[in-house]
């Protein structure tokens, strides 16, 4: 028999209905605006018309900035950074937390702490900053004049996701190294044909982690990134910001689309990427935050 | 101390009627006698292991803890041309000037220690609840698709990079000028009586009493949803049979709340909030950075950027900017330590 809903039960029922669409369409707001505004005419954007749909349709916007070498150079500066970046990271995780995930390892406690000391206390900015230089210049010495690679190398290396790994390999059970062993494989072998394929799920999210990090990377690419033809995405949107929204410099703006529209067509680009593979890599990002606790 | 016997060593052989010494004690007087030959061995043996662990610590080594050695920077007097371990040593005088001076910057530096602490202290307040309230929401909704729709939405914000995210709060409160009206969202907050006309035309951003509050609402907007899920996880571990319990005995909406709901998420709240605490300073200081401006410094300067500020701009203050960011880091680091030990004594999961 079907129990009927206590008044008070309907009531909380109603309010999670209502403040939930409330939510949702505050979250998703923003972004119809900003599509909206980035295809409306010059005086529908500039003077409010735009609210929710666009009005007098138009792509300058977008073709200006498709036109743009400077975008292009950005965005396929930002994918450089990203794919090489987390390659990087990844690989040298996965072989740090492989290491760390065996007991025999000699000073397997020191070892740790070494990781954990670093989210417990970091430099601060113009350490680092005065670190980077020096890094930059033992680059240059080394032939390597491209900023980027400074970016790629010695940036976004993350203690948390390397203790993710090492939870997830020390799940896998040591019987099955053990067969490899007796098998025949080396350590690489147990680590690519055994721990790697077992522990997928925690290598998707990790590598998940490492790339949103590099893709949104803004502060460091900026003050050490210094020719802009190098420019990331982010550095190249901030920086368009800046020069947008300065009345000033926009006094003399006559053009069919408003100043605006420059802006939000930009903010849209970054996110199409982002929407479009949201869907396959959400799962992964809700597991990531469950196993974030470590039992000891 | 342990009295020791012969028999400990010797073992007694009936066969010949002699004492003949303990194999296994052979083998341990052997260990201990060796033990860094031993040691040798299996590092040899596992050599690879250890040339995995090469590039890891590497890494960590030259980033994360070369940056340390320069913070003797903040002892010592600036120099453009020595390096820092040839400058001359000025005990803790940067410390004693941004602490106890009472100037211009001292003044600035306690205003930055202060503005992170309210910061995330109202981000605490303010943000903790909103991802456990929405978890509940989630819970009432019945239909998976539904659901499924809601929190897709409201983790979307969550995947927006903090540059694009700043650059859309700025667009939206933007000031208005002679060739253009203000942002969309001041416009409808004047519509709605919240703020007067003036105040949004002039720029939510450049009042700095506004900063605070477009600081976390923008904040709830984009971790909210995406904070909900380990709360929501909690709560749909709690078996229907429990409600259908209470039910039985009567109870109504906020009855199972308190009984049902807020006991089994207990844990998970203790453990999110101590982490929040343990982070009180840890302020993502690029948010700050492409938010604030010279305007807006009184409510919205914090640590990190009063030494970026600094720090960065002229070689002759790195010392003075990297002392006020040790300070706060050292206190930083002792709240994350106490907030973990709390959490381990507490609850067995410790979560480093």
């Amino acid at each position: 028999m079907k129990r009927k809903l206590e008044i008070s039960e309907l009531i909380f029922k109603i309010i999670s209905y209502t403040l939930l669409t409330m939510f949702s369409v505050c979250c998703l707001y923003p972004f119809i605006y900003a599509i909206s505004a980035a295809i409306s005419g010059q005086h529908a954007v500039d003077y409010s018309e735009v609210i929710l749909f666009p009005k007098d349709i138009q792509f300058e916007a977008f073709s200006q900035m498709f036109n743009d070498n400077m975008f292009w150079n950005a965005y396929s500066n930002t994918l450089f950074l990203t794919f090489y970046g987390t390659v990087w990271a990844l690989g040298v995780s996965i072989l740090g937390a492989y290491a760390l995930s065996k007991k025999r390892l000699l000073f397997r406690r020191f070892f740790n702490f070494f990781l954990v000391f670093t989210m417990w206390f970091s430099a601060g900015i113009v350490p680092q900053y005065l670190n980077y230089l020096d890094t930059k210049e033992v680059f240059n010495v080394m032939g390597i004049t491209d900023d980027k690679w400074l970016v790629v190398i010695a940036m976004g290396m993350a203690a948390m996701n390397i203790i993710l790994l090492r939870n997830a390999f020390e799940g896998v059970p040591s019987d099955i190294e053990e067969a490899a062993i007796v098998d025949g494989a080396t350590e690489f072998q147990v680590l690519s044909k055994v721990y790697i394929p077992m522990s997928k799920s925690t290598i998707a999210t990790v590598a998940l982690f490492f790339a949103i990090s590099r893709w949104n990377g803004y502060f460091w690419a900026r003050q050490m990134i210094s020719n802009s033809n190098e420019h990331p995405l982010q550095v190249f949107i901030r920086l368009k910001l800046e020069e947008y929204t300065d009345p000033e410099a926009m006094a003399g703006w006559n053009e069919v689309y408003s100043s605006d529209s420059v802006i939000y067509a930009l903010i849209v680009c970054s996110i199409v990427p982002i929407l479009i593979i949201y869907p396959f890599i959400q799962k992964y990002f809700a597991k990531g935050v469950n196993v974030g606790g470590v039992k000891e | 101390m342990k009295k020791m016997f012969a028999g400990d060593f010797l073992l007694y052989d009936k066969s010949s009627n002699s004492y003949r010494p303990d194999p296994e004690q052979l083998v341990r007087d052997d260990v201990e006698k060796h033990y860094w030959r031993n040691v040798v061995r299996t590092v040899v043996k596992d050599w690879r292991l250890y040339v995995m662990l090469v590039p890891m610590i590497l890494v960590f080594l030259f980033w994360r803890y070369f940056p340390m050695y320069e913070l003797l920077r903040c002892f010592k007097v600036a120099d453009e041309v020595k390096p820092v371990a040839d400058q001359f040593f000025s005990g803790f005088s940067y410390f004693k000037r941004l602490l106890f001076s009472g100037d211009g910057l001292s003044t600035e530096f306690w205003r930055a220690l202060r503005n992170t602490f309210l910061l995330s202290f109202y981000g605490l307040v303010f943000g903790f609840p909103v991802p456990v309230i929405l978890a509940l929401f989630f819970n009432e909704i019945k239909s998976d698709i539904l659901r499924s729709a809601y929190q897709v939405l409201t983790y979307l914000p969550k995947f927006i990079s903090t540059v694009v995210m700043t650059s859309l709060v700025t667009m939206l409160v933007k000031q208005g000028s002679l060739t253009s009206n203000m942002g969309i969202l001041s416009q409808g907050l004047c519509a709605l009586g919240l703020i007067s006309e003036e105040v949004a035309n002039a720029g939510l951003l450049n009042n700095p009493s506004f900063f605070r509050g477009i600081y976390q609402i923008s904040g709830i907007w984009e971790t909210a949803g995406y904070d909900s899920i380990v709360f929501f996880a909690a709560i749909i571990a709690i078996s229907p049979t429990s409600y259908e319990a209470a039910q039985i005995d009567g109870a109504g909406k906020m009855a199972q709340m308190k009984y049902v709901v807020l006991p089994s998420i207990l844990s998970t709240l203790v453990i999110m909030l101590i982490t929040r605490i343990g982070s009180l300073l840890q302020i993502g200081y690029e948010k700050v950075l492409l938010l604030y401006n010279p305007n807006t410094y009184v409510t919205a300067d914090v640590v990190s950027t009063f030494a970026q500020r600094y720090g960065l701009g002229s070689s002759s203050a790195q010392g003075l900017a990297s002392a006020a960011e040790m300070m706060s880091n050292v206190i930083s680091m002792l709240l994350v330590i106490g907030a973990n030990t709390i959490s381990r004594k507490a609850s067995d999961v410790s979560l480093y």
